[in-house]
C-alpha cells in the first residue's frame, strides 16, 4: 500500500496522527448511514413535528401559527382524553398477564416433557401470522354468532357475549387478543432460563428447597433482568396499538377501542389536522417514553444483575 | 427448535422411588396440560387454514365446522379475481427485497464502525443507536409523512424502502455490534498487517463470519417488511402499487359476508412467512434470544 510505505518514512508522531486520522475518517464513513439516516428519518421529523403542533395547517395553503391551542386541544379534548384512556387501560391490563403467560409458558416448556420443539414452535407460531391477518380472524374468532370463542365457551356453559360489539367487552377482547401473541417474550424467557446455572438449583435442592422455593428464591430473582426488558418493550408496543383496532372496529363500539394511535391516524390522515396529529403524537411520546424512564429508575429496587 | 437449552428443571432429581414416581406423574399432567394449551393457541390459525376451504354456507353453521365436507380450492381463485392480488404479491416482492438488502448493508456498515473504529463521538452516535431503539415510532408518522410528500414520494414505494438503506432499523445494529464483539480482534490486526485497508477487512474477514447474525437479521427485516400495515396504508393510494396487507385488509372490507374470501387471502398471505419459518426456524430463536424481537 502506497500509504504505508510513505508512513514509514514519515516519524512516529506523523504515523501515528495519519493513522488517527484515516480512524476517524472510516469511523465517520462507516457509520454515515446511520448518522444521516437519523438526522434526515428521526431527529428533523421530530424537531419539525415540534414545529408543526403549534400550526394549524390541513396540507393546503400556509401554515398558521397557533401558539399552544393545539396541545390545550390534545389535554383537554374529551375524545383525546378517551383515547388516552383506552390506551392506558389496554396497556395495564394487557402488560401484566401477558409476562405470566409467557413466564409460565417458558417455564412449562424447559421441563423434561416429550416434543418441546414442536410446543414452542406452536406458541412461537401467531407472531409469524401477519397483523392484518390476524386481525380479519380475530374479528371473526369474536363474532357473537359464528366465531369460535363463543362457541368453546358453550363448551363450559358460559352463555355467549357480544365481545366487539359491546362497549363493555371490545377492550377486553382486544387484551385477550394480545395473549395470543406472546411469543417473543416466550422465547426470551426460555433462553434466560436455559442459562441458570444448574449448580444452583442442585445446591438449593440438597439443602431442601423444594420446588416453589427454589422458583421464587433463584429463578425469579435471576430472571429480573428479562422479565424487565419483556416488560419495558411491551409497555412501549401495547401504548401504540394500531393496526388491530383499525381493522376489527375502526374504534367502536362508542369510541370503545378508539386507542391513542389511531385516534392520531384519524385527526392526522382523515380529517388532516396536521399540527394537532402532531401535537397528539408528542403528546404520546412524552407517555411513552415517562413510563420507559420511570421503570429504568424503579428497576433498581427490584432487578437483579450478577455482575 | 433447533437451539437446544439446559433444563432448569424445578422437580428434584429425586433419590427415592416415590419422589420419582411423584415427578413422572407431573411431567404427564404438565404434558396433558401443555398440550390443552396448545390446541387453544393454534385454534384460531387452524381455523383460519379450514375455513378457507369451506363452502360459502358452511362457515356460518353450528356446531362449527373444523374440516370442510368438500375442500373448495376455488376459493383461492376467487381471491385473485376479487382483487389483484398477483399484483400486490409482486409489489410486496419489490418492497420487501429491497428494504431487506438496504438494512443488511447498512447494518453491517454501522455495526462494523461502532465496533471497531476508534473515532471521536463514537460514544454518542452508539448511545443514540441505542436510544433509537426503544424511540416510539408513533412521533415520527406525522412529520414524516408531510416530509416525504414534499419528496413527491406519495404512491411509490420509496417511503417503504429507502430509509431502511440508512441502517433506520437501528435494533439488528445493536445485534450485529454484539456478534461483532465476539469476533477476536487479532483477526482485523492480521489483515492490517498484510495490508489490507477496512472496507477489504470487512468485506473478506469479518462479513464471511457474520453468516449467522446477517441471516438472522434478514429473516426478521423480512418479517417486518412482508408485514407492515400502516406506513403502506399511508403512502400508497393507488391500487396498482398496494401490498398484500393492503389487499387482505381491502378484501375485508369489502367481502363482509364472504368470510371463506378473506380466510383465504390471509392464508395465502400467511403461506411465505410461514414457509420461510419453517425454513430458518434457528434464525429465529438465535436472534430473539439476543434481542427480544422479531419482526414487529
Amino acid at each position: 500500500m502506497a500509504a504505508i510505505t510513505q508512513a514509514q518514512t514519515n516519524t512516529a508522531a506523523r504515523r501515528v496522527g495519519r493513522a488517527r486520522l484515516r480512524d476517524w475518517l472510516d469511523g465517520y464513513l462507516f457509520t454515515s448511514p446511520f448518522i444521516i439516516g437519523f438526522l434526515v428519518f428521526t431527529a428533523f421529523p421530530m424537531l419539525y413535528a415540534i414545529w408543526l403542533s403549534f400550526h394549524k395547517w390541513n396540507l393546503i395553503g400556509a401554515p398558521t401559527f397557533v401558539g399552544l391551542d393545539n396541545y390545550i386541544k390534545a389535554l383537554t379534548h374529551p375524545t383525546a382524553q378517551l383515547s388516552l384512556y383506552n390506551s392506558a387501560f389496554y396497556t395495564i391490563f394487557a402488560v401484566p398477564i401477558q409476562l405470566i403467560i409467557s413466564f409460565t409458558l417458558a417455564l412449562a416448556l424447559t421441563q423434561a416433557i416429550r416434543l418441546r420443539d414442536l410446543y414452542r414452535a406452536g406458541f412461537y407460531l401467531p407472531i409469524i401470522v401477519p397483523l392484518v391477518a390476524s386481525a380479519v380472524v380475530w374479528q371473526r374468532v369474536f363474532h357473537p354468532e359464528f366465531g369460535i370463542l363463543n362457541e368453546a365457551l358453550g363448551w363450559f356453559g358460559i352463555p355467549p357475549a357480544k365481545w366487539l360489539f359491546d362497549p363493555n367487552l371490545a377492550k377486553p377482547a382486544f387484551i385477550i387478543m394480545s395473549f395470543w401473541m406472546i411469543g417473543r417474550q416466550m422465547v426470551i424467557f426460555i433462553a434466560g432460563l436455559g442459562n441458570i446455572p444448574q449448580s444452583l438449583l442442585e445446591a438449593a435442592s440438597i439443602d431442601g428447597a423444594g420446588p416453589v422455593r427454589r422458583l421464587f428464591s433463584i429463578v425469579i430473582p435471576l430472571m429480573t433482568p428479562l422479565i424487565f426488558y419483556n416488560c419495558v418493550i411491551a409497555i412501549i408496543n401495547s401504548f401504540q396499538i394500531f393496526v388491530p383496532a383499525l381493522i376489527m372496529t375502526d374504534g367502536g363500539p362508542q369510541n370503545a377501542t378508539l386507542f391513542a394511535v389511531l385516534n392520531i391516524y384519524r385527526e392526522g390522515f382523515q380529517f388532516f389536522n396536521m399540527g394537532y396529529a402532531a401535537a397528539l403524537s408528542w403528546e404520546l411520546f412524552v407517555i411513552v417514553i415517562g413510563f420507559t424512564i420511570a421503570q429504568f429508575a424503579i428497576s433498581q429496587r427490584w432487578v437483579y444483575y450478577s455482575d | 427448535m433447533a437451539t437446544q437449552t439446559m433444563t432448569p428443571s424445578l422437580a428434584a432429581t429425586g433419590q427415592h422411588g416415590s419422589r420419582r414416581m411423584t415427578r413422572i406423574a407431573g411431567l404427564v399432567l404438565l404434558q396433558i396440560v401443555m398440550t390443552a394449551c396448545l390446541i387453544t393457541f393454534l385454534a384460531p390459525t387452524f381455523w383460519m387454514v379450514s375455513s378457507s376451504l369451506k363452502a360459502s354456507t358452511e362457515v356460518f353453521r353450528h356446531p362449527i365446522v373444523w374440516i370442510p365436507e368438500s375442500p373448495q380450492w376455488s376459493n383461492y381463485a376467487k381471491v385473485f379475481e376479487t382483487l389483484p392480488f398477483a399484483k400486490f404479491a409482486w409489489n410486496t416482492f419489490v418492497v420487501v427485497t429491497l428494504a431487506v438488502i438496504g438494512t443488511v448493508l447498512s447494518t453491517a456498515l454501522v455495526a462494523y464502525g461502532l465496533a471497531r473504529v476508534d473515532f471521536p463521538g463514537r460514544r454518542i452516535v452508539f448511545a443514540l443507536m441505542v436510544a433509537t431503539i426503544m424511540l416510539p415510532e408513533i412521533v415520527t408518522l406525522i412529520p414524516r409523512f408531510i416530509m416525504f410528500r414534499t419528496f413527491r414520494w406519495i404512491d411509490t414505494f420509496a417511503p417503504l424502502t429507502v430509509p431502511f438503506w440508512f441502517a433506520l432499523t437501528t435494533l439488528y445494529v445493536f445485534l450485529m455490534y454484539q456478534f461483532l464483539r465476539g469476533i477476536p480482534k487479532e483477526l482485523d490486526e492480521a489483515a492490517t498487517i498484510d495490508g489490507a485497508n477496512r472496507w477489504q477487512i470487512l468485506w473478506h474477514v469479518i462479513l464471511p463470519l457474520c453468516k449467522p447474525v446477517i441471516a438472522t437479521i434478514a429473516v426478521f427485516a423480512l418479517i417486518q417488511h412482508y408485514n407492515e400495515f400502516l406506513t403502506p396504508l399511508i403512502y400508497l393510494n393507488k391500487l396498482d402499487n398496494w401490498t398484500l396487507a393492503l389487499g387482505v385488509r381491502a378484501l375485508n372490507d369489502s367481502n363482509v359476508a364472504n368470510w371463506e374470501l378473506v380466510f383465504a387471502a390471509s392464508t395465502l398471505m400467511l403461506i411465505p412467512v410461514l414457509t420461510l419459518f419453517i425454513i430458518a426456524q434457528r434464525y429465529f430463536v438465535q436472534g430473539i434470544a439476543l434481542t427480544g424481537f422479531g419482526g414487529r
